[in-house]
C-alpha cells in the first residue's frame, strides 16, 4: 500500500514536473510515518492556492535527512529528531536545518485481533522486542512463541523506538519491514505477531488490537488512541512528528508550514488520526519563527 | 575495391570499439566498487567482516560489521531456488524440446519468455500476499515471510532462463543422435533420459549456472518476502536477510563516506566476485560443452 503511494507521489511528481518549470514545485521527502498526513495536507493546500504545486515522497526519516544535507528537498519528513552527527554534516554543506513540530503522534504497539493480550507495560515491551521474553506466555498470554515486525534501519520509527523504548539492540530476529502499512499487515496475518506503527495507520485497521501501554508497574495503562492521553502525556510513547527546513523558511516553503500549522492544517492532522499540537509545540515553533 | 576496403576496415573498428566499450564499462565498475569497498577495512578487521554474522550498523551500543549471516541466507535461497527451478526447467525444456507438438511450443515458449519479463517487484508482491499465507498454513507456522518463500519466488524467475537455454542445448543435439538410439531399439523416454539429455548435459549445466547468477543478484523479491531478520538463520522456516537486500536498505540513508558506507560497498564487492565466478564457471562449462558437440 505505502509502496503503491510512493510510487504514485513519485510518478505524479514526475508528470507535474514535466509541465511546470522544476524551481516552482516544492519538494518534500521522508518519514513513511508523515507521509500520508502530508501528502493529504499538500492535496488540501493545492486545491486552495491552484498554481502551487508539491511532491511529496517517502523513503524513510533518514533517507528524508539526507536528500535535505544533500540539497535535494525542500521539506524533510521526519519522526525523530536529527542526530548531532547529521547536524554537523548539514552544516559543513552550507544547510542549516531548522525543525518544525507539526502534529503529535502515538506511536502505536500493535498485536493481532486474536491475541489474548491488551496492555504491557514500558518494560515488558523492551524485554520483548530486545529478544528477552520470546513467548506470549511470559507476559501474560496464550503459551506461543512472539514473532517480532519493525521498520529498518532507515525509519525514524526504528530509531526512536530503540531510543525510547528498548535503551538497546533490537532482537535480530525481527523482521524488518518496509513500512507501517507492511507491519500492520503482516501483524494482522499473523497471531503470534507484535509491532509499532504511527497511529494514523491503525484508527481505521481492523484484525488488530491496539495495546495500552503503562510507563512502569505502578502507573496507569493508557491508549495512543485517546486523546487526552497522548496530549496529558499519560501515554508513555507519544512523540512529535517533525519538518526540517534549510534556515528560516520563507516564500513558497514557510506559505505551505503556515497552512500546516493553522487550524485547518491542524484538523486534517486529526482527521488523518494523528493528533494537533499542545501548545508546547506551537510556542516552540514561534520559537523557530513561524 | 579501394573504398570497399576502407570501408571493411571502418566497420572492423566500430565493432572492435563496441566491444571495448562493454569491458572498459566492466573493469570501471570493478576499479569503482574496489575503491568505495576498501576504505572499510581501515575500521573492520577483514576477518571479522567475513566470518562474523552479527551486522548492526545502527547498534544502540557498538556498531559491528559482520556479513555471515547474510552469505548464508543469499545462498541459502539461491540453493532453494535452484531446488525447485532444476528439476522444473529441465523438465519443461525436456517437454518442449521432444515431447510437445510444435503448436503447443510455439505458445508455449513465448509464455516462458513472457515469464521473464515480470518485474521482480510485482513477484515480491505475490510473494507477501500469496505465497507468504500458503507456507503459513503448508509449514504450521505463524507467518510465511522466511527463506521458502525467497526460494519460491527466486525459482520463478530463474526458470525462463533455465528453460530456454536448456531448450537450446537439446535442440542443438544432432539427430543423428536419436536416430541411432531409436534404431537400436529404445523408446522416445530412453532416448531422453539416457541419450539426449546426457549429451546436452554440460548446456543444461551452464543454463543452470546462469539461472543461479539470476537468483543471487535478486533484490527486491527477496527485500519483500523474505522478512528480512538479520540473525544467523538455522532452518528455511527462518526469515532471512540477503546480501543484495541489505545493499538495498541501507545505502539510502547511509552518509557518505562513513564506515557503514564503505562496508555496504564491500558487500557489493564480495556478491559482484561472487557472481563473476559462477559465470565464469559457466562460461568455461559452455566452451567445453561447444568443444564436445562439434562433431
Amino acid at each position: 500500500m505505502t509502496m503503491m503511494k510512493r510510487l504514485t507521489a513519485v510518478v505524479l511528481g514526475m508528470c507535474l514536473m514535466c509541465g511546470t518549470s522544476y524551481a516552482e514545485m516544492l519538494q518534500i521527502k521522508g518519514s513513511d510515518t508523515l507521509i500520508n498526513l502530508v501528502q493529504r495536507l499538500s492535496e488540501v493546500y493545492m486545491q486552495q492556492n491552484p498554481g502551487k504545486m508539491i511532491a511529496v515522497t517517502g523513503g524513510g526519516s533518514g533517507t528524508g535527512i539526507a536528500a535535505l544535507i544533500n540539497g535535494k528537498c525542500d521539506i524533510a519528513n521526519a519522526s525523530r529528531g536529527m542526530k548531532s552527527k547529521e547536524v554537523a554534516d548539514a552544516n559543513n554543506r552550507g544547510i542549516n536545518p531548522t525543525r518544525v513540530v507539526v502534529a503529535m503522534d502515538g506511536l502505536s504497539v500493535i498485536v493481532n485481533g486474536k491475541s489474548s493480550v491488551s496492555q504491557l507495560t514500558m518494560d515488558q515491551l523492551g524485554k520483548i522486542f530486545r529478544g528477552e521474553v520470546t513467548n506470549w506466555s511470559q507476559v501474560g498470554g496464550k503459551d506461543m512463541p512472539i514473532t517480532l515486525y519493525g521498520r529498518q534501519s532507515n525509519s525514524g520509527t526504528f530509531v526512536f523506538f530503540m531510543e525510547q523504548v528498548l535503551k538497546g539492540d533490537y532482537s535480530p530476529k525481527m523482521n524488518r519491514m518496509n513500512g507501517n502499512a507492511q507491519i500492520v499487515a503482516a501483524v494482522k496475518s499473523d497471531p503470534s505477531g507484535i509491532g509499532y506503527v504511527g497511529v494514523g495507520y491503525v484508527k481505521e485497521a481492523s484484525g488488530i488490537t491496539v495495546l495500552k501501554v503503562a510507563r512502569n508497574a505502578n502507573s496507569a495503562y493508557a491508549s495512543p488512541l485517546s486523546s487526552s492521553d497522548v496530549k496529558s502525556g499519560a501515554y508513555p510513547i507519544a512523540r512529535p512528528l517533525n519538518q526540517y527546513v534549510n534556515g528560516t523558511p520563507s516564500g513558497a516553503i514557510r506559505d505551505f508550514i503556515a497552512f500546516e500549522l493553522s487550524p485547518e492544517g491542524q484538523k486534517v492532522v486529526e482527521e488523518q488520526g494523528f493528533f494537533p499540537l499542545p501548545v508546547e509545540y506551537t510556542e516552540y515553533n514561534k520559537k523557530a519563527g513561524l | 575495391m579501394h573504398k570497399g576496403k576502407i570501408q571493411d576496415k571502418l566497420i572492423e573498428w566500430f565493432f572492435l570499439l563496441n566491444g571495448l566499450v562493454v569491458v572498459a564499462a566492466l573493469i570501471g565498475i570493478f576499479v569503482l566498487l574496489l575503491k568505495s569497498a576498501l576504505p572499510a577495512f581501515h575500521d573492520i578487521k577483514i576477518t571479522e567482516f567475513l566470518f562474523s554474522a552479527r551486522w548492526n550498523p545502527t547498534s544502540y551500543y557498538q556498531e559491528t560489521y559482520g556479513i555471515l549471516a547474510m552469505v548464508v541466507s543469499t545462498f541459502m535461497v539461491t540453493l532453494g531456488a535452484l531446488v525447485i527451478a532444476v528439476p522444473l526447467g529441465i523438465g519443461t525444456a525436456a517437454y518442449l524440446s521432444d515431447v510437445a507438438s510444435p503448436r503447443v511450443r510455439e505458445i508455449a515458449k513465448p509464455v516462458v519468455e513472457i515469464l521473464a519479463g515480470i518485474p521482480s517487484v510485482v513477484i515480491g508482491f505475490l510473494g507477501i500476499v500469496l505465497v507468504s499465507p500458503m507456507i503459513a498454513k503448508l509449514t504450521g507456522k505463524y507467518n510465511g515471510l522466511n527463506a521458502i518463500n525467497g526460494s519460491i519466488l527466486l525459482a520463478i524467475m530463474a526458470l525462463p532462463t533455465i528453460i530456454s537455454l536448456s531448450e537450446d542445448a537439446l535442440g542443438s543435439v544432432p539427430k543423428s543422435f536419436r536416430d541411432a538410439s531409436l534404431a537400436l531399439g529404445a523408446n522416445k523416454w530412453q532416448t531422453l533420459i539416457l541419450v539426449r539429455i546426457p549429451a546436452a548435459s554440460s548446456g543444461i549445466l551452464a543454463a543452470c549456472m546462469l539461472g543461479m547468477g539470476r537468483a543471487i543478484g535478486e533484490t527486491m523479491t527477496v527485500l519483500m518476502a523474505t522478512g528480512n531478520a538479520p540473525a544467523m538463520p538455522t532452518a528455511f522456516t527462518d526469515s532471512i536477510r540477503t546480501m543484495t537486500a541489505t545493499i538495498a536498505i541501507e545505502l539510502g540513508e547511509v552518509a557518505y563516506n562513513t564506515t557503514h558506507y564503505y562496508a555496504l560497498f564491500a558487500i557489493g564487492l564480495v556478491l559482484f566476485i561472487i557472481t563473476f565466478i559462477i559465470n565464469m564457471i559457466a562460461d568455461v562449462v559452455l566452451e567445453n560443452y561447444k568443444k564436445k558437440t562439434s562433431y
